[in-house]
């Protein structure tokens, strides 16, 4: 009864308050899109150095949307060191060597799909053996960018707009004086902070579902596993950033301060999480990330998009998020004593 | 006479600031009790403290022979606070049902016990009105009507009647009466003196004492003055 009551009046609170709305359901899409156009845009057409390429094969190269340069040996090094072409091939005798420069992934894979091109003309062709080498300069074959931090991306904006906007409305009930009011009722405080998930949850699942779908369906993310985990995932990952939120507006006096947590809260994340590469940092950085919930959030969503995995993977993920909510839960209950013992 | 509501020893510092010192009172059954003081006095914490959403340092509040703060007592308390705590997005309608629900006021009950305090407080025509758009006035008179819902044993108002009309003020004086006639027991704090007047008894508070209470009458013969004002200053000791 006393938790419908606090459900129905958020949710009433939301459909008034349209930008708040919007803000959590359109912001998370615009700005992903905005990285999606950054990090995955148009196919690219490389520029190749060609070191002692005899003339036939470089006829089948032709063929493709390269631009062809022929160098010498230091020349051709010195050129994708600067990145003025984007991979250098060397015929050693009979052995084809080819070296991209790496840094960007889709640019790789605009290399790779002309070299293949290239091959498949040439094996029926001639009796040449074509069997190339590849190696990189820098980074490695791995997928696209953006299918790489694309599902890192969807845990951060889900984690990040569910922060925000919880930790503002919880702060504003405490800066209008309506918490206050609220607990002269005999309304119990674990009421109140269920009241509050379950209203916020309701908006928190359309968001998460949102995002997952415009990521998955419309910017055509990398998908190996089920859309239902990463839900799961996301949903888990909203409940412990609402409940951080509202936890943490209890230190913030204003909406301006509740702002001033991103910094402090969010961005340390974003780091930490898994969106830069942090094998090289030493090992007590890399501690750093095991207290926060998005390394978590985040590391389950990529085994199951990029790697397809089932919940046996990614259940200790799992746990753990829920740990986190349900600490964050209690230690709202428990704030809540400040304002009022019982 | 039955004391509805005690306060016993209640002294309360924040920080260093001691706002309350040694205060004790006793208000009856059917009475209204006006607390005195200029702001800054500590009338807002120790209603808030008989309320129950602030602990004392020391000392105790009691409402009808339980000690606050008690979940089961609110039940029996109508409070208005001095800011308004209304959400703004919502309509006076919605404000009024949130709160109703809490207080598991039940369909027919809530839609009669919504149109009783809305009448009252002259509001009925705003109902649907965000409150948003509501003036200052306004918002004072939903706040009494929220507290009014219950249909509470006990009301506690801080500075019911400020930025409210000399009108409507009346209106509102004349219900608090129809209140007390019912037996309900009200505590309002002021520091506009002409108001003092309407009290059944009043308390003065002054840096954390109550320096005098009785019967606005009395007062004015012990200080032998013929105001209220006058009375708090000879209290305070300005006559001396």
């Amino acid at each position: 009864m006393n938790v419908q009551a606090i459900t129905v009046r958020i949710i009433r609170q939301f459909k008034r308050d349209k930008r708040s709305l919007a803000l959590m359901l359109l912001a998370p899409l615009l700005v992903l899109t905005l990285m999606w156009l950054v990090l995955d845009g148009d196919r690219y057409e490389p520029t190749l150095a060609f070191v002692n390429v005899p003339e036939q094969m470089t006829e089948l190269f032709k063929e493709q949307d390269v631009t062809i340069k022929k160098m010498g040996p230091t020349e051709a090094e010195t050129a994708l060191e600067e990145m003025k072409v984007d991979a250098l091939i060397h015929l050693n005798q009979s052995d084809v060597n080819i070296t991209l420069e790496g840094s960007d992934p889709s640019t790789n894979q605009a290399v790779m799909g002309a070299v293949q091109k290239a091959m498949q003309n040439a094996v029926p062709a001639q009796s040449m053996p074509f069997n190339p080498n590849f190696s990189y300069l820098h980074g490695s074959d791995e997928l696209g960018l953006f299918d790489n931090v694309g599902p890192v991306l969807i845990g951060f904006f889900v984690f990040f707009f569910v922060f925000i906007i919880g930790g503002v409305s919880f702060l504003r009930e405490r800066t209008q004086g309506t918490l206050e009011r609220i607990l002269s009722t005999p309304l119990k405080r674990w009421e109140i902070v269920t009241g509050y998930v379950s209203g916020f949850g309701l908006f928190t699942i359309l968001q998460t579902a949102l995002i997952a779908f415009f990521a998955i369906y419309a910017l055509d993310v990398w998908m190996a596993g089920s859309i239902w985990y990463v839900l799961l995932i996301s949903i888990l990952l909203a409940l412990t950033a609402l409940t951080l939120g509202t936890l943490l507006s209890a230190f913030a006096n204003n909406e301006f301060q509740m702002i001033q947590f991103i910094p402090l809260v969010i961005v340390p994340q974003v780091f930490f999480s898994g969106l830069f590469n942090l094998d090289a940092v030493a090992s007590w950085i890399k501690m750093i990330g095991q207290i926060m919930p998005l390394t978590y959030g985040a590391n389950a969503l990529r085994g199951v998009m990029i790697r397809g995995e089932g919940f046996a993977d990614i259940q200790m993920d799992v746990y753990v998020l829920l740990g986190f909510a349900a600490s964050f839960f209690i230690l709202n209950i428990v704030a809540l004593k400040k304002h009022r013992k019982l | 006479m039955e004391a509805v509501i005690e306060v016993k020893g209640m002294a309360h510092s924040f920080g260093d600031e001691a706002v309350l010192k040694d205060i004790n009172m006793e208000i009856g059954r059917g009475e209204i009790y006006g607390l005195l003081g200029p702001s800054g006095a500590g009338k807002t914490t120790l209603v808030k403290m008989i309320v129950g959403i602030m602990e004392a340092d020391t000392g105790e509040a009691w409402v009808e022979g339980v000690k606050m703060p008690s979940l089961e007592q609110m039940r029996k308390v109508g409070y208005m606070a001095q800011s308004d705590a209304l959400y703004s997005e919502l309509s006076a309608r919605e404000n009024l049902e949130f709160f109703a629900s809490i207080y598991g006021l039940k369909s027919r009950k809530r839609k009669e016990r919504i149109e009783d305090v809305m009448r009252v407080v002259g509001l009925t025509e705003h109902m649907d009105k965000p409150v948003r758009n509501y003036s200052g006035g306004m918002k004072r008179r939903l706040s009494l009507a929220i507290a009014l819902l219950h249909e509470p044993d006990v009301l506690i108002l801080d500075e019911p009647t400020v930025g409210i009309d000399p009108v409507l003020r009346q209106s509102i004086w004349a219900e608090l009466y129809r209140w007390k006639d019912k037996g309900g027991s009200i505590i309002v704090t002021t520091h506009v003196m002409d108001e003092a007047d309407k009290c059944d008894r009043l308390a003065m508070l002054r840096d954390g004492y109550v320096i005098a209470s009785g019967t606005p009458i009395e007062l004015k013969q012990q200080a032998d003055v013929d105001s209220i004002e006058e009375a708090f200053l000879a209290y305070g000791g300005a006559r001396s």
